[in-house]
């Protein structure tokens, strides 16, 4: 087990290493050299070669890189070009929110998927189980900011029950489960849900209805098992495959959340990576995908090893 | 399944094997005719592109003629049924108009990506060896973004713009396409007629055009299909960041964009681009449902 562990952690490597490429390319993919949008458009070519120097950028690209690379390995992502503060310190606050905001959203997700997919994978072919597929094939193709406003429309304007944007008490560090900050979060949590819910409940009903076929639920039966003690062998046979689509889920989510944040102004990742496209500061930008793509290939590798410990089988292949 | 099994088997004579793959078409298109919820969304598919391509004869107003005056009017309006955006422009003709754009910026990227990443994972797949490696390490490190935020990241360094969000989203979906490809090439490569037209001699190359292509162009294509709703939904997304698509041309994202600001003054007008981007996504995915259970292909 630890040997598998040791592999998929050294496959991981290259990985992380190819996504910090990725990062590092961004700012040298962009239109215009990097360090244009930090000085003045007059700027002198003197000064120009000071700041070049100053930043590096006059060395080769790989040694930029590595260069670079040692700088984030030991936590200096660089600095905001608009707030001239430290990138991490503005994308730590940020990954938090929507941190909070993703959890929620999965956990509804995970609920409502596990619940509707089991229920359609028990009752295969009735009008439950098309219902579900129904609901599953709504939640997977909806543009999910656009729901969110569909949902401001309803819950804010027209019924004025939930408050349409912010953070509410959630933002100022206060305890968390206020009945504020629970408002805030309900509209933005149940958009962000949508798209898992409907991959889970599609994917568990699938599953749930593979298993059920399988003999050995024909011999719980016949044992004179009562279908309570079934269920539970059908859920340990379905949970492994049913792990790893939600962990991608998870960390589909944070990614996902940008479009969702922006339009209920939630101030995470997404609200932070919106200002930075629209001031173009690269750093921001730069700092903000890394942190989520490396969180995203960690919650990959957890999921695979968790996998693996619920399932042996998987260590075979 | 009997057919498909022929298409598999080398055995077959050239004649009686074209005859029979004929047949298996056939087999699929009858199946098609007779699922009314895929013809239903084709049906609606097929009008909605028409609309798009027939625009400047169906829109009854100019979709880029601003006014003052008749700002955010509400949909019912004489003379403009679907009422008003926040420049006083006709949102019905902005919506027709509208759907040149966001079907191009949805369907050109699948398009694309299913070209360069189908090759590269056929290439991965039938190859083998380091060639696979060298290829799909390089695919997996794409991989390991979530989708949308790869699109945001790239046409956020790129800057706003149509070729941009072209680019980045056919960089998106070029990785789950080539990971399909080299799969289903992986197992083809291995059965015995692929064995057997080797030992004929014959090259590589005649290999992958005369034998594996035909085998995994099907399952390919039916992965790609299900790519169309979820490009249609991120680039309409990447238009809604103010990405994508710019001012002031007609595309739903960016209507959607612009009129979020006037959500509480006009709320129907700011979620009808909505309700378009989620039609058009919805029926792909059906669709490609559809397709998918009439080619009785799993996965």
């Amino acid at each position: 087990m630890l040997f598998y562990i040791l592999r998929r952690f050294l496959y991981t490597l290259p990985i992380a290493i190819g996504v910090s490429l990725v990062c590092f390319a961004l700012v040298h993919l962009a239109p215009g050299d990097p360090i244009s949008a930090i000085l003045p458009e007059n700027a002198s070519p003197q000064l120009i070669e000071e700041v070049k120097t100053a930043y590096g950028f006059d060395k080769p690209l790989p040694i930029q890189y590595l260069y670079w690379l040692g700088n984030v390995v030991s936590g200096d992502l660089g600095t905001s070009i608009m707030t001239r503060r430290a990138v991490l310190s503005e994308v730590i606050p940020a990954v938090g929110n929507t941190l909070i905001l993703a959890a929620c959203a999965v956990l509804i997700g995970f609920v409502v998927g596990i619940g509707l997919g089991t229920i359609a994978g028990y009752n295969s072919g009735s009008i439950l189980d098309k219902a579900v597929t129904a609901f599953a094939i709504t939640g997977v193709s909806v543009p999910h900011y656009w729901l969110g406003m569909v949902l401001i429309v309803l819950f804010s304007v027209n019924l004025g029950w939930l408050p349409a944007t912010g953070m509410g008490s959630l933002g100022s560090g206060e305890l968390p489960f206020t009945l504020d900050g629970l408002k805030h979060i309900i509209l933005p949590a149940m958009t962000l849900a949508v798209i898992p819910a409907g991959i889970i409940a599609r994917s568990v009903r699938a599953t749930v209805s593979e298993v059920r076929k399988q003999d050995f639920v024909q011999t719980l039966y016949a044992k004179g098992l009562t279908s309570r003690y079934v269920f539970v062998h059908v859920a340990k046979n379905a949970a492994p495959t049913v792990l790893a689509i939600m962990g991608l889920q998870l960390a589909q989510l944070l990614g996902g959340s940008i479009l969702v944040e922006t339009v209920f102004a939630w101030p995470g990742t997404g609200f932070l990576l919106n200002a930075a496209i629209f001031t173009r500061d690269l750093p921001i930008l730069q700092g903000t995908i890394l942190v989520l793509s490396i969180f995203f290939v960690v919650t990959n590798l957890a999921v695979d090893v968790l996998q693996m410990m619920l399932d042996p089988r998987v260590k075979r292949v | 399944m009997s057919d498909q099994a022929a298409t598999f088997s080398g055995a077959i004579p050239d004649t009686v094997k074209t005859e029979r793959s004929r047949s298996f078409w056939q087999a699929v298109f009858r199946r098609l005719s007779r699922d009314p919820l895929t013809m239903i969304c084709a049906a609606i598919l097929l009008a909605i592109v028409l609309i798009a391509i027939f625009a400047p004869w169906i829109a009854p107003n100019d979709p880029y003629k601003t006014s003052m005056v008749r700002r955010l009017k509400p949909p019912g309006t004489p003379g403009y049924w679907l009422g008003t955006d926040e420049l006083g422009r006709d949102m019905l003709s902005r919506l027709i108009y509208g759907g040149r754009l966001s079907l191009f910026m949805g369907f050109t990227p699948v398009v694309v990506a299913t070209f360069i990443g189908g090759t590269l994972g056929v290439i991965a797949g039938y190859a083998g060896g380091r060639i696979n490696m060298a290829i799909m390490r390089l695919i997996d490190v794409f991989y390991a973004f979530p989708s949308v935020l790869l699109a945001v990241a790239i046409s956020g360094a790129l800057g706003a713009g149509i070729v941009n969000g072209l680019v980045s989203l056919i960089l998106v979906f070029i990785p789950p396409i080539a990971r399909v490809a080299e799969s289903v090439t992986t197992q083809v490569r291995t059965q015995d007629f692929i064995e057997a037209a080797r030992a004929t001699g014959a090259s590589g190359a005649r290999i992958v055009t005369g034998h594996v292509l035909s085998n995994v162009v099907g399952p390919i294509l039916i992965y790609a299909s299900s790519l169309i709703s979820v490009s249609i939904v991120i680039a309409s997304g990447l238009s809604f960041l103010g990405l994508g698509v710019s001012p002031p041309l007609a595309d739903w994202g960016l209507m959607l964009n612009t009129l979020r600001q006037s959500i509480y003054i006009a709320p129907v007008n700011a979620v009808l681009p909505g309700v378009m981007i989620f039609t058009t996504s919805m029926c792909f995915n059906l669709m490609s449902d559809g397709l998918r259970s009439a080619m009785d292909v799993k996965g």
